[in-house]
């Protein structure tokens, strides 16, 4: 019902009528650009309003209520405010390491908003291998960030990054295996075809206990390789003041603030993508009165309230559960996820060839 | 013979030097640890005061006892009235004179109130070193209603200056007894809320178990007091040992625990908070009449030597007076909780991560400007 694939199409067929093929790709391209950007801006600066009102909520107090109603247009303010501010250029640092490092992190957060389908056809392209592809751009951005710690020439941003590096290559493993599980199960690695295969049931629900498995150790290695929550060990502002962003300030420092927050979209979105359906709307077995007053619901609604649920439970539990160390963080990753998750893989491996799944 | 800075070769790349503070998020203050690090573990550690330090006790020289009173607020800010206690005790006793019941009853009252929110604040900024940030506003709502109540009978909300060598320097608010019963009622339902936000949690527990073990040897050898002291299983609080005010009319327990990590400490202050609302309940409704102001002709101490030591949120605090037979003291020395319990953090943080040092310095709940005076 709300299929954007003949909306695209149209604009597609528009350009290629009136343009040498040339032209149309490169204004197309711009214009999926452009798009993208926007919507990066906006839904980071709304991510970060939220994620102010929740931790308000669980604090006893207001949060952001001044500028506009109910506060809404307070991160505009405070963005205005760092674009603004003074860039600080430190002596002795590796300068153009320094400049280049905002700019890794934030390009690989914007890549990698590029292959998440928002509805059916809403989707900048539609790889083959769409969750490979996710992985390995997200994963660029810890390079961001060892770079950023080692050419502040600060002691804290180093010791910021080098936990971060470990961090994040540690987490990786569980984040691939978690997804692995998805993949083997639905068939594919590509984003349409794995919400295709949702159809009559969410992985979570269909996978039976072991997809849910997969979900919870996905969503813990997720928020560790956001650097956030419970895991945000690179800032850690207790003891690092804040880690690898430390000599940062203005508009620099807003890139790693904003390419954190889409981060834990990016990783709210997998999740919704793989485990609960993508854009898919919620259907009961044999509801038919109540499954089609849910298809009236947009797809675009579908996809973002599942989002924002998973990036409520993220801010839940970064808002209630004091910081791990260290070598708490590497033993939870090597002796508890990585062998759980191994364990997992094979039997869903086991599930899938038995077709005991719905 | 420990090991000093000087013994480690530098030129080693393995080990660098890291400054902590004085402007740092988790000293609390502006304090200064110099720590040498291999990687993320402790190899030394060298905590640097006296960025704070105002002259207190040569300052309190050219002031009168009445006086003086004020800047002893300074020092640890949070147990304010504590600390008046101690100089107006020390003064009291030089003097041979004795305060009221009714005086006895009001100040072991706000004395009991201070270690409340003392031990409150603390709670705060323990979970903000770990990370839990959410605990700090936990802490700072129930701080507000005893904050209230001071501000109410004393008009100052952090350094109030309301006990005064001879008695109060004023009668209580009558809507005293009223709003600490109201406390009392009111903190007994919220103080489980703390358990259950940080105490259960199985990061927190992870954080703190076997951190900063300090045995009870090491405690008494660095004269660690107060709830860090009785974490090691020192037996040490003035309150039991040399009751003063109204201490002696109050039955409580002293709350020791024997392993000394960073994670009992936690317990003593928790378990603290209980005790002394019940030490509360037993005081406020049993408040004697009498006056609240001894008719003393001028506050002069006899000629001689005095000291007084009183149990504050922290520990044990001394205060020593030299006088010459003048209305102020010719010398006066505070001995702080504070500065003895700073320094036994290198015995406690050494090998451990750099996350450890600032929960362990959290645990020792240090004031800063207690420490330089």
């Amino acid at each position: 019902m709300y299929d954007f694939t003949p909306f695209i199409e149209s604009i597609t067929s528009y350009l290629n009528e009136n343009l040498s093929p040339f032209w149309a790709g490169l204004i197309s391209m711009v214009l999926l650009g452009v798009g993208i950007l926007l919507f990066y801006a906006v839904l980071g600066l709304y991510l970060v309003y939220a994620e102010r009102k929740i931790c308000a909520r669980m604090q006893n107090r207001m949060g952001p209520n001044r500028v506009g109603p109910g506060g809404i247009f307070q991160t505009i303010a405070d963005l205005i405010k760092l674009l603004l501010k003074e860039l600080i250029y430190i002596r002795n640092a590796d300068s153009l390491l320094f400049n280049i490092a905002p700019f890794i992190v934030i390009v690989a957060s914007i890549m990698a908003i590029g292959a998440i389908p928002f509805a059916k056809g809403l989707q900048a392209v539609d790889l083959n291998i769409g969750v490979l592809y996710i992985l390995a751009i997200s994963s660029m951005g810890v390079i961001g960030i060892l770079i950023a710690g080692w050419a502040s020439n600060s002691k804290y941003s180093v010791i910021g990054a080098m936990r971060s590096g470990a961090q994040v290559i540690s987490y990786e493993l569980s984040v691939g295996l978690a997804l692995l599980g998805i993949i083997t199960f639905a068939g594919s690695m590509q984003f349409s075809e794995i919400i295709a295969s949702q159809e009559d049931g969410w992985w979570i629900f269909k996978g039976h206990i072991p997809a849910m498995i997969a979900f919870v150790i996905f969503l813990i290695a997720g928020t560790a390789e956001t650097n956030r929550g419970p895991f945000d060990l690179a800032e850690a502002e207790s003891e690092l003041t804040a880690g690898f962003h430390t000599e940062y300030s203005g508009i620099k420092f807003a890139f790693f603030f904003l390419a954190e927050y889409m981060n834990m979209f990016i990783i709210a979105a997998v999740a919704t993508t793989l485990w609960l359906g993508g854009w898919l709307p919620f259907h009961l077995f044999r509801w038919g009165a109540f499954n089609t007053v849910m298809d009236f619901i947009p797809p675009v609604f579908w996809f973002f309230g599942k989002a924002a649920f998973v990036i409520y439970l993220m801010m839940w539990f970064k808002w209630t559960f004091p910081r791990l160390r260290i070598d708490q963080l590497l033993a939870l990753e090597w002796k508890y996820l990585l062998p759980i998750n191994l364990m997992n893989l094979i039997l869903i491996a086991f599930l899938t060839l038995m077709k005991w799944h719905f | 013979m420990e090991a000093t800075l000087l013994d480690f070769d530098l030129r080693d790349k393995e080990e660098y030097i890291i400054n902590m503070g004085p402007q740092h998020p988790s000293t609390h203050g502006v304090l200064r640890f110099e720590v040498c690090l291999q990687g993320e573990q402790i190899k030394y550690l060298r905590p640097h005061c006296g960025y704070i330090h105002r002259g207190i006790e040569k300052m309190s020289e050219a002031l009168t006892y009445p006086q003086l009173i004020h800047l002893t607020d300074r020092m640890d800010y949070l147990s304010a009235h504590i600390n008046n206690e101690a100089v107006a005790l020390c003064v009291e006793n030089a003097m041979g004179v004795e305060v009221s019941d009714r005086v006895k009853y009001i100040r072991t009252i706000l004395a009991e109130l201070s270690r409340i929110a003392s031990h409150q604040l603390w709670w705060c900024a323990f979970g903000m070193d770990l990370g839990a940030l959410t605990t700090f506003f936990y802490g700072l709502r129930d701080r507000e209603h005893i904050l209230d109540i001071f501000e109410e009978t004393t008009g100052s909300r952090l350094t109030q200056s309301f006990i005064t060598p001879g008695g109060l320097m004023a009668d209580v608010h009558p809507n005293f007894q009223k709003r600490i019963k109201e406390f009392i009622t009111y903190f007994r339902k919220k103080l489980p809320e703390y358990d259950q936000l940080l105490t259960g949690n199985i990061i927190f527990r992870e954080r703190t178990h076997g951190i900063g073990v300090m045995s009870k040897e090491v405690a008494i050898d660095y004269g660690v007091t107060g709830p860090s002291g009785r974490g090691s299983g020192f037996t040490c609080d003035i309150r039991k040992i040399a009751p003063y005010s109204a201490y002696p009319f109050v039955k409580f327990n002293e709350i020791t625990l024997s392993e000394g990590d960073t994670y009992s400490r936690y317990v003593v202050r928790i378990k603290e908070m209980w005790e002394s609302l019940n030490i509360l309940e037993q005081l406020v409704d049993n408040i004697p009449q009498g006056p609240t102001m001894l008719e003393l002709k001028a506050v002069k101490a006899p000629k001689g030597e005095y000291y007084q030591r009183v149990e504050t949120a922290r520990g044990e605090l001394g205060v020593y007076i030299v006088s010459d037979g003048g209305p102020s003291p010719a010398r006066i020395h505070y001995r702080t909780p504070n500065f003895s319990n700073l320094f036994v953090i290198n015995k406690l943080a050494k090998g451990h991560k750099i996350a450890d040092l600032v929960a362990i310095s959290g645990s020792l709940d240090l004031v800063i400007p207690d420490i330089d005076r």
